[in-house]
């Protein structure tokens, strides 16, 4: 101690106590200036940023639809795979089904499969009529029918609907309003034109139709009819796809030039080597009538009738069956509607080995790799679109502008251009970084989203199983379901109308041409043809 | 309990690694509490390991997630601030080794596991949050804050 601390000892040591007391105190003091600059730096950077791209920063607000006025009266053609899901969003599952949920859920909570079928909207319909033409199948459309609490085995269950083996006849019952069809590609054309001359009107299943003809003769039947008409293209209710809309509109990525789509699947379910049913015989099988549009008749073969994906005769291929769901997205964001010219290719590349249990009898026609380019010479842009189902190797969609570029699925992410004229004073200044994000759009982010299966995840990831509306996890097929349901109500136009289909199922088929005539095909608008070029 | 005869050098380097941690915890429960769409969520579920399961479920339970964000956005805050000023530095030391032990079992630096947020180093069985916990543990076996913090005027009472 120095002689002056020496001579105020007293008050001296009660100060150098509260100095060494509150020593570190400063540091708090450092810390906060160290935030608020941080702060005010990120604040007055996303401000301006904001500002210059000026987009809503609202989440969607969810507008359910509305389920009053009369109880609707639904016929469900085709309960397999996609049929049941397609009740499933309707509200109706097999009691076997939602037993099967329920016993998830008991076992790890994060399955939500149960609680979230619970909680979807009662859309205030009535299954009255369940065909098809696998009495299994059948069955567990009526059992699903009847299911009226969304109970599991033990649960006591209403009237069920009446099952009928041939569709005409339901279509002719007046106890019908309208049909979810979702019966094989082969079918489409000739359901929705007859479920349109019944005034029923109708929910349709991907691909629109099977050839370029029918595309026209499902449009003039449905037109003519006034049917309410939904095709099944669940991602219009993606909420991302929305917000992508909006930043298109506000020219964020500036001219766009080239979109790049994908499908990727790698598991014999995914390729559409289904199982085939142990039950399923000429007994239990109504096989003539499955091949009555077809043109050459075949014997019994379970294979094709399961696996029927696999086949020219009826199904579609990635064109009809995939490439649609992308077109789908990007028509919905740009409305770029028909292209001028499709040119595609590809192969059976991956299962085609009978040795490897790939299939029975028959090896499939349908590619399983296979790319096709849509020019949109008009809009000057070009669409990529490259499929395996042997890689699960993860692509988004892609728009690509001279601006920027921006990636979509469940999320959205928008980036500049490190050469974007609109942004070039922003890069230059800092504000933008292009290796950053310029705008993100994460639907729910504080949500737990722990899907089940590979498969679920699979289209959670494309945005074609889940949104979210006000923060709330929705199955899209629901929501679009719903949306067709309130159109019937109110005699309104839904999302993915006759038009909307009219152009996905003439871009599809397009590319089927394309490449099973190893040539490029044209389109000629204005007098709605396909054209040599 | 006084704090042990140090030397001058001794005694302020470590009150400066005191001040040094609180302030990662500090700033840890701040960029938290600013940030309005901040949650352990992905964290959790980005859990591997033997308590995987654990910490999946609790992310997995909207009512359990809330509390941990709560727990974790002020623990990390009154941690911080606690050690930075000496204040209940003990009680600080302690709750910031739990917290740490969190961390490093819900990530633990194994041999086979490859977690979705990037590290900016390599490790393999020590990791940064094992450092910082074992350093909170030679801090609470060499105490600092009857000298330099405000446990000073609490605990040292003639």
């Amino acid at each position: 101690m120095s002689d002056k601390e020496k001579e105020t000892s007293g008050n001296n040591m009660n100060r150098r106590d509260v100095l060494k007391g509150l020593a570190t105190v400063p540091v708090l003091g450092a810390m906060a200036y160290g935030t608020w600059r941080k702060k005010r730096q990120d604040h007055i950077r996303s401000h301006k940023l904001a500002k210059e791209l000026n987009m809503s920063s609202e989440s969607l607000e969810y507008t359910p639809y509305k389920h009053d006025g009369d109880t609707l009266r639904i016929g469900i053609i085709g309960f397999g795979i996609r049929g049941t899901q397609l009740m499933k969003a309707a509200g109706f599952a097999p009691p076997k089904t939602v037993q099967q949920w329920k016993d998830d859920y008991a076992r790890d909570s994060r399955n939500k499969r149960y609680t979230d079928f619970l909680e979807q909207d009662d859309l205030n319909i009535q299954v009255t009529g369940v065909c098809d033409l696998f009495d299994v199948h059948a069955e567990d459309g009526l059992a699903a029918a009847a299911n009226i609490g969304r109970e599991g085995s033990d649960g006591t269950m209403g009237t069920s609907a009446k099952r009928y083996r041939n569709y005409r006849d339901m279509l002719a019952a007046d106890d019908i309003d309208a049909v979810i069809i979702a019966a094989p590609d082969h079918w489409h054309a000739q359901m929705t034109i007859d479920a349109a001359r019944a005034g029923k009107h109708v929910y349709a299943e991907k691909g629109f139709s099977l050839t370029m003809e029918e595309n026209f003769t499902i449009r003039e039947a449905v037109k003519t009819s006034g049917i309410v008409y939904q095709l099944g293209h669940q991602g219009r209710q993606t909420e991302s796809y929305i917000k992508a809309k909006e930043a298109i509109d506000k020219k964020l990525i500036g001219k766009i030039n080239l979109i790049e789509v994908c499908t990727n699947r790698n598991s014999p379910n995914g390729a559409w080597v289904y199982d085939i049913h142990p039950d399923a015989n000429e007994q239990t099988v109504d096989w003539d009538q499955f091949q009555e549009p077809c043109e050459v008749k075949r014997p019994w073969s379970p294979e094709r009738f399961f696996r029927w994906r696999c086949w020219w005769d009826y199904g579609t291929g990635l064109s009809g069956d995939l490439l649609t769901h992308e077109f789908d997205a990007i028509n919905q964001i740009l409305g770029m509607g028909i292209p001028a010219s499709a040119s595609a290719s590809g192969g059976v590349y991956f299962y085609k080995d009978k040795a490897k249990g790939h299939y029975v009898n028959e090896i499939r026609e349908v590619p399983d790799v296979w790319n096709a380019v849509l020019e949109y010479p008009d809009m000057d842009f070009s669409i990529l679109y490259s499929a395996s189902l042997a890689s699960n190797h993860n692509r988004g969609k892609t728009i690509m502008g001279h601006d920027g570029s921006m990636e979509l699925g469940n999320s959205l992410t928008v980036y500049a251009d490190r050469q974007s004229t609109r942004y070039k004073d922003q890069i230059q200044s800092g504000l933008i970084d292009p290796a950053l994000p310029i705008y993100t759009y994460i639907p729910g982010r504080k949500n737990v989203d722990s899907v089940a299966t590979a498969t679920e995840q699979y289209f959670a990831a494309r945005g074609l199983l889940y949104t979210y509306r006000g923060g709330r996890r929705v199955d899209t097929t629901h929501l679009h379901i719903a949306e067709w349901i309130q159109s019937i109500r109110e005699g309104t136009q839904p999302s993915c109308n006759i038009d909307q289909a009219f152009e996905e199922g003439i871009a599809a088929a397009m590319g089927i041409m394309a490449q099973r005539e190893n040539r490029t095909v044209f389109w000629d608008k204005d007098n709605e043809q396909v054209v040599q070029g | 309990m006084k704090d042990t005869n140090y030397t001058k050098w001794q005694l302020w380097s470590l009150v400066i690694l005191r001040v040094a941690i609180g302030w990662h915890f500090l700033y840890e429960g701040v960029v938290k509490l600013l940030n309005p769409n901040w949650s352990s969520l992905g964290y959790l579920m980005d859990s591997k390991g033997l308590f995987e399961g654990l910490f999946h479920s609790i992310a997995g339970n909207a009512a359990l997630l809330n509390v941990m964000d709560f727990i974790n956005m002020w623990g990390l805050i009154l941690i911080g601030a606690g050690l930075i000023v000496g204040l209940f530095t003990r009680v600080a030391a302690i709750s910031g080794i739990i917290l740490l032990a969190f961390y490093y079992l819900s990530h633990p630096a194994i041999i086979g596991v490859s977690y979705a947020m990037p590290t900016e180093g390599s490790y393999l069985w020590v990791n940064k949050n094992l450092l910082e916990l074992l350093t909170l543990w030679v801090l609470l076996l060499f105490p600092t804050w009857h000298t330099i913090g405000m446990d000073r005027f609490l605990f040292n009472k003639k």
